[in-house]
């Protein structure tokens, strides 16, 4: 079937296909009646036929497609597509079920495809962006690790790989310190005018970003002025406190948003037990409510840490050159110089953010499992 | 309560009546929440609501023009811009004292590249008779208005002092009307020529475009949704991941993603091309145009659609479908009529949310739009970066700005902020 198809006639090859596939399934239900040794035969058969066609890669998909239509024959003909259904349903339904799982499956597919292309790309041997033949052959000699290589010793991607290393923590140890206390205050009954505050906090999340960076971009160039011009900082330095404190910004409603949901389930009659056995308000915090809330705290943290790392609209039109972080890097190889040290950072960041989701997701339940509520 | 009623206020232990050690006590509280907020409240509004206040005011401010020819501005009230003749001597006068003085200071260029914005060759202008006005003595070489219009003829023309006049008020609305392809001019506001038509053409194909993108942000995720809620908490977990791994990944990486895959070379036309459905002289053209905005757009900002839908049709109870179908329904009137309407809350905070976030996209149409497939956004981007058009630049955010905080009125109004969820 798809050997037809590669062969530039797709409709024939389809056609010839399910003719195959018909007249196999004949023999097997017929003549053979056995399904483990039928299922072996195809597989077989069909990487046998892969590599005879095109080598290693061939093979392996070929046996992948044994395996799937072997299954599949067996799976109409024994009606076990039924098996897991409720018994009254229709044969439309029954297909129209199927149908749907298809549909989802292709979606997911669309979803995870393009962060799986970019995996095995990275690894290319050559300046391309896309499969040579040698990897399609599984052969060594079609990857490399030399764009991670690049990525490790050019001195353009080493110093924003720093810069943003320097960036993002202090942004997110701004903002999670003042996003939490202020958490805690708004989790408060009776705050005056909380809407507002609230709305006021978590703008900087509803402003789109080429605002945010618009309006920084004239305010914090007469700050920098300022801070240079009167004060006489230095300019790099003034540089920085700029990207930091709008970076900051920007990771402030997810620490609020956060922490404020893990505080919906705190009991407050804790610190009220707390300051009963003498603990001054301090105290309190750090033994009692702080332990509670560290979960909501550390995603909330998390959330702003990658906002920051992530972030390149703001960085680009704040920042100067000597501030260029590694998105910005990124940013620009994408649309000037394309080069595919690109796809190794890519490759790295997917895997960093694989640890931040496992990490967020384990704090999560640690948090409900400490609030009592039901474990998932 | 009775003993309260019979012998008088009730009293706390130190002897105040116990309702007034309870306002001070809530008073206090309610001081030290505050007291909480205050930083952080302090340093957003410094740091963020004042940039965009700035932002704001920015958009409408023009001093540019009365601060660097103040006596200009003053001689150009008496002058008639209708009559269709030049100015008098007077003005010229007045003009030539200002230049001298811009000159000095270096800020008629400033002010030539300011005007340029309105007509195009005043920049040129400025630059070209800032240096030989700056050689004129503003006492001994008068009269001015030969010397100026041999200098250049652009002196002579009554459309440039009109365009002084226009233009010389503090505060203008003079950039919005430039945002909407319109123009001051001393006549009111008129539309731009054709030819300079392209912001409002731009704003509809970004409005155009992010419908489309929330379109098929629906499509996609109301099934893959569906799916996830109805399936074991298990099964659905683990699916859950496909969708939140996109969400945590770096938008960047997810962008090179998509740029490598849709280019000419690139893997989705190389296995077309090998599966023989498009011939390899007709590769499929599917970067730097709309349609590859709007495929990468679509799956950056699908689980933005997926996770609220999710959480929605999580809370449908399946008994309803259920009784709907004991009772006759066919499986169609059962989703049209009983699990559709119930799932709607999920699609209208998701579509808004999804939105309000493509609307105000740069990123992405910079890198996979090309020239045809750009939005608003890139369009202050260049004002600020390459044609200094800070004003503009401005205005265009203002009206973006407005549209975004409309849809988040609208938001709030269906779902809420508070119920903001991440992850």
């Amino acid at each position: 079937m798809f050997v037809g198809a590669g062969q530039g006639s797709a409709l024939l090859g389809i056609v010839i296909g399910a003719v195959l596939m018909a007249g196999l399934a004949w023999v097997y239900i017929t003549v053979l009646d056995n399904e483990r040794i039928a299922r072996w035969i195809t597989i077989l058969g069909m990487g046998a036929a892969g590599l005879l066609l095109g080598g290693i890669t061939a093979m392996i998909v070929g046996l992948l497609a044994g395996w799937f239509f072997a299954f599949f024959i067996f799976w109409l003909y024994e009606g076990r597509y039924r098996r897991k259904l409720l018994p009254y349903l229709t044969g439309r339904q029954v297909l129209w079920h199927y149908a749907f799982r298809v549909t989802c499956g292709a979606i997911f597919v669309f979803l995870i495809t393009p962060i799986l292309v970019v995996l095995p790309l990275s690894f290319n041997a050559q300046d391309f962006f896309t499969f040579t033949p040698e990897m399609l052959r599984l052969d060594p000699e079609g990857y490399s690790l030399k764009h991670y290589r690049d990525f490790f010793t050019n001195n353009e991607w080493q110093r924003s790989f720093k810069n943003s290393l320097i960036i993002a923590p202090i942004a997110t140890v701004i903002s999670v310190s003042l996003g939490t206390l202020a958490a805690i205050g708004l989790s408060q009954s009776h705050v005056p005018g909380r809407r507002a505050i609230m709305g006021i906090l978590i703008s900087p999340m509803i402003v789109p970003l080429i605002i945010s960076a618009t309006g920084m971009f004239f305010f914090y160039s007469d700050i920098g002025r300022f801070l240079e011009g009167t004060l006489g900082m230095d300019k790099n330095f003034v540089g920085y406190i700029k990207v930091v404190l709008a970076h900051a910004v920007l990771g402030i409603p997810f620490v609020i948003i956060t922490v404020t949901a893990t505080l919906v389930g705190f009991d407050q009659s804790l610190t009220r037990a707390a300051a009963n056995m003498g603990a001054g308000p301090v105290r309190t915090f750090f033994k009692i409510q702080m332990p509670l809330i560290l979960p909501g705290v550390i995603s909330g943290g998390l959330f702003a840490f990658i906002t920051s790392f992530d972030e390149v609209v703001v960085v680009l039109f704040v920042g100067s050159a000597s501030q260029k972080t590694l998105p910005w890097q990124m940013f620009t190889g994408l649309r000037e110089q394309i080069s595919p040290t690109i796809l190794a950072v890519a490759t790295i960041l997917v895997v960093f953010s694989i640890a931040l989701l496992t990490t967020v997701e384990l704090l999560r339940r640690r948090s409900e499992r400490l609030r009592g509520l039901s474990p998932a | 309560m009775t003993d309260a009623t019979q012998s008088g206020p009730m009293l706390a232990a130190d002897g105040t009546p116990l309702k007034k050690s309870l306002a001070r006590s809530l008073r206090r509280r309610k001081l030290r929440a505050l007291a909480l907020i205050a930083p952080l409240l302090l340093f957003v509004l410094l740091s963020f609501v004042i940039p965009i206040v700035s932002m704001l005011f920015r958009s409408v401010e023009n001093s540019i023009v009365s601060e660097t020819l103040p006596l200009t501005v003053i001689e150009l009230q008496h002058w008639d811009a209708e009559s269709g003749e030049l100015p008098d001597e007077a003005l010229y006068a007045a003009f030539t004292k200002d230049m001298v003085a811009a000159v000095e200071a270096k800020q008629h260029t400033r002010l030539g590249t300011r005007l340029n914005y309105e007509q195009t060759g005043m920049s040129s202008m400025f630059r070209k008779s800032g240096r030989q006005i700056k050689r004129l003595d503003v006492e001994a070489d008068a009269p001015f208005k030969e010397k100026l219009i041999d200098i250049h003829d652009g002196w002579g023309d009554v459309e440039t002092w009109k365009v002084i006049k226009t233009h010389a008020v503090p505060i203008t609305n003079g950039y919005f009307l430039n945002a909407v392809d319109m123009r001051r001019t001393p006549e009111g506001a008129q539309s731009q020529p054709e030819d300079k038509q392209i912001l409002i053409k731009l704003f509809g194909r970004t409005l155009f475009m992010s419908l489309v993108i929330t379109g098929s942000c629906i499509l996609l995720a109301y099934p893959i949704s569906y799916l996830l809620a109805n399936l074991p908490m298990r099964v659905s977990n683990l699916l859950m991941i496909l969708v939140l791994l996109p969400f945590w990944t770096s938008l960047l990486v997810r962008t090179s993603a998509w740029k490598v895959m849709l280019q000419q070379q690139g893997v989705i036309n190389e296995t077309l091309v090998w599966l023989g459905l498009v011939a390899d002289d007709a590769r499929l053209v599917i970067i730097n145009n709309q349609i590859g905005t709007i495929i990468a757009m679509t799956h950056i900002l699908l689980p933005f659609m997926v996770l609220p839908m999710y959480s929605v049709m999580q809370t449908i109870p399946e008994t309803y479908t259920r009784a709907a179908k004991s009772m006759g329904a066919t499986n169609w009137t059962t989703f049209w009529r009983i699990y559709f309407p119930q799932s709607i809350p999920g699609i209208g905070a998701g579509s808004i949310l999804v939105f309000i976030l493509s609307i105000g996209y740069y990123i992405t149409p910079e890198i996979v739009g090309g020239t045809k497939g750009v939005f608003i956004s890139n369009r202050i981007a260049y004002h600020i970066s390459s044609s200094l058009n800070w004003g503009l630049a401005a205005a265009l955010g203002t009206i973006l700005l407005a549209v975004v905080l409309l849809l988040y009125w609208v938001y709030d109004k269906i779902v809420g902020i508070d119920n903001v969820k991440l992850g």
